[in-house]
């Protein structure tokens, strides 16, 4: 038979025409791992349903044109919309600014880095050849991932930030990348987080933009947890309602190591935040969470992922999501047990509350166990909000969207009592009030 | 005062409420006693306003308003208060949190102003207190965990804070043990007053001995059959149902 060449769409020609435009502007050593990356999604291009792991996102229509790259703001431009940015705002944070995927030093608390904290923009990490940029992609299967390679083959700005062995850092570090503009882009960022030996951090991570823009941001988080550290992690995706975000979340983890990480997203009219974890080390612990609220013509999928190596890992995940209107939820999750990973406890669980008659949500569980001795399971559920419990509350005196909100309310704080800084959970909290309040 | 007059109700099809008519007074405490089958539990849903009942005729008036008309929030408002069978549980509401969104929310209703936090759990405790129901209590969800016997007290403590006009209690004694009975028939005993009144619906004669009515009510076939004062749920407790279950299949 004869091979068939996929026609390749707009998006992917002008992809390749845009990395062909910056492909010289790097170092020789990252020039090389863009070019691979690129040549990697060249050859699988943007992945339509027939591919299993984007059968319910199809990326290809959803990126009709490829966005130009954003350029470094001006810095009265980035100043504006710093000023009007609301992701963990109220928190007391070290602050790492990012406008159109660009570092803004000037509004970054570089100067006032905690004891124990090494940052460096990845820029000057990419100029200088940092020796942690060894540490990017630690888990296999992003790097199989067109939209993780996609990001490094774009790849502009980022940070490093390296936590030394048995610093327990008390300040979140706050990553706040905020789009502006009126015309559309795209943006490539990466931070790498690198926890010494029984260190101890905590990452905010927020996401704004713009409604009514079609901007394409992709960025990744790739984290390596050493022995007995713990890397707590919470992301606010409230991008613009037109937007279409990638995000790619890695995290190797060392022996006894613990990672908390939830993910709220509001924003997007097309989402997808892919978490991958490996536990390398025995005995490593993680609980991963997600909430998600939809309306209009949304789609958020997440796509999850364990692979446990080692003996004796923990994971727990709860995920949440609440659709309305003609809006689409997914969840794709897997708990791999390799052989060796005997006293594997994994329970993954993926909860949809549908509030409209067009409203749906695609789940798909999966367990690979190669080992016998282990305890995984999963569940998934999808339903309309309780008539009864509905009818209680308004018998005591609740309006029908007062009884509604406060039910809703329940049903997702459920994925978010995990993150245990106040301040970051009382603002996630403060997002599903306002989503709700705003649905009257 | 409560006024039904000829309800006539169905659900799915199947008529329950065969043109029931019922006054309870002002400050009047009202037993309704009836076989099982008979209508009690469906009366209680439909002056509370639940969905799923068609009223097909008749009218509930309380104050000369028909509430009929009113959604279940504003009966609410308007001071209907149903204590219910099964109290539910809900996940992830504290109970603070929850009484909290009722109180303010009638309050609202009515046009008065919301009450500050101290005032608000001042009058929690002191409720909770006559009720035996314990701090560790307020702190969880929502009836989450309790026992029975909690999650009545806790239907009553809110009917305490929230001050009804007009209170049905559904099989309140049912699962409670006679310590629970007690502290529950007190507390509802505790809100007896002139601009108050109760329909108390039970199947057992039993609860009437604490919460003692002032008048009993029999109910059969969706209508009420028979009055009389306390003596006839004694009587009936001593010669059971038998004869008002005509026309019903044995």
């Amino acid at each position: 038979m004869a091979d068939i060449t996929p026609l390749r769409t707009a998006a992917e020609t002008g992809l390749s025409k845009l990395f062909e435009a910056t492909r010289m502007k790097y170092p020789t050593g990252v020039s090389i791992a863009r070019e691979e990356a690129f040549r990697y999604f060249e050859a699988v291009g943007l992945p339509t349903r027939r591919v299993e792991a984007f059968k319910y996102t199809d990326l290809r229509s959803a990126f009709r044109d490829a966005a130009h790259p954003a350029e470094m703001p001006a810095a009265e431009v980035a100043a504006r919309a710093v000023a009007d940015a609301k992701g963990f705002a109220g928190i007391e944070a070290v602050r790492l600014t990012f406008v159109n995927g660009h570092m803004i030093a000037d509004l970054s608390d570089l100067g006032r880095i905690p004891a124990g904290i090494t940052v460096t923009p990845l820029t000057q990490a990419l100029t200088d050849g940092h020796a942690l940029l060894e540490k990017l992609a630690p888990v296999r299967q992003a790097s199989e991932n067109p939209i993780y390679q996609l990001n490094t083959a774009f790849l502009a700005d980022g940070v490093l930030i390296a936590v030394e062995p048995g610093a327990k850092v008390e300040t979140p570090l706050h990553l706040r990348f905020i789009a502006t503009g009126s015309e559309t882009f795209s943006t490539a960022t990466r931070a790498l987080v690198v926890l010494g030996e029984g260190a101890e951090a905590l990452v905010l991570e927020s996401h704004e933009g713009p409604d009514g823009v079609a901007y394409q941001p992709n960025d990744a988080l790739d984290v390596t947890v050493a022995d007995n550290a713990t890397f707590r992690h919470a992301r606010l995706n409230a991008e613009g309602r037109e937007a279409v975000a990638l995000s790619t979340l890695s995290v190797k983890l060392g022996a006894a190591s613990a990672v908390e990480t939830v993910n709220v997203v509001v924003g997007g009219v097309l989402s997808r935040h892919q978490v991958y974890l490996n536990f390398a080390g025995a005995n490593g612990r993680a609980v991963v969470n997600g909430a998600a609220m939809l309306n209009g013509r949304q789609l958020a999928d997440t796509t999850f992922l364990a692979d446990h190596a080692a003996t004796g890992g923990v994971s727990r995940e709860l995920f949440k999501t609440v659709v309305d209107d003609a809006a689409t939820g997914v969840f794709q999750g897997k708990i791999i047990v390799q052989q060796a990973a005997q006293q594997t406890d994994g329970k993954m669980m993926s909860a949809c509350l549908i509030l409209s008659d067009e409203g749906q949500m695609m789940n798909k569980p999966e367990l690979e166990i190669f080992a016998d001795d282990v305890a995984c399971g999963h569940g998934a559920t999808c339903g309309a909000l309780d008539e009864d419990l509905l009818f209680y509350l308004m018998q005591r005196g609740l309006p029908k969207a007062q009884a509604e909100s406060l039910l809703v309310q329940a049903f997702l704080g459920a994925a978010i009592e995990s993150v245990s800084h106040d301040g970051a959970r009382e603002a996630l909290i403060g997002t599903i009030e306002a989503w709700l309040a705003a649905r009257g | 005062m409560i006024e039904i007059k000829n309800l006539v109700v169905a659900i799915e099809d199947k008529q329950i409420l065969n043109g029931l008519n019922l006054t309870v007074n002002d400050g009047e405490v009202a037993a309704i006693m009836g076989p099982n089958g008979s209508g009690k539990s469906t009366l209680s849903y439909v002056i509370a306003g639940k969905e799923d009942y068609e009223v097909l005729d008749g009218e509930i008036l309380l104050d000369g308003v028909n509430i009929l008309e009113m959604s279940p929030d504003e009966r609410a408002a308007s001071g209907v208060f149903l204590a219910f069978q099964y109290p539910l549980e809900i996940p992830g509401v504290g109970t603070m949190t929850f009484l909290k969104a009722t109180l303010n929310a009638q309050r609202r209703a009515r046009g008065e102003g919301e009450l500050s936090t101290p005032d608000f759990i001042r009058r929690v405790n002191g409720a909770a207190e006559k009720l035996e129901i314990n701090k560790d209590m307020l702190k969880r969800a929502l009836n989450v965990g309790f026992s029975g016997g909690e999650k009545k007290r806790m239907e009553i403590l809110q009917m305490a804070l929230l001050e009804p006009k007009f209170c049905v209690l559904d099989e309140t004694d049912s699962g409670l043990d006679i310590d629970a009975l007690r502290i529950v028939s007190e507390g509802v005993n505790a809100l007896r007053a002139q601009g108050r009144s109760f329909l108390v619906i039970t199947h057992y004669q039993r609860l009437l001995d604490y919460i003692v009515p002032d008048v009993v009510h029999v109910m059969s076939q969706g209508q009420i059959v028979k009055s009389g004062d306390k003596d006839l749920a004694k009587a009936l407790e001593a010669s059971g149902y038998a004869e008002y279950r005509t026309g019903e299949a044995a």
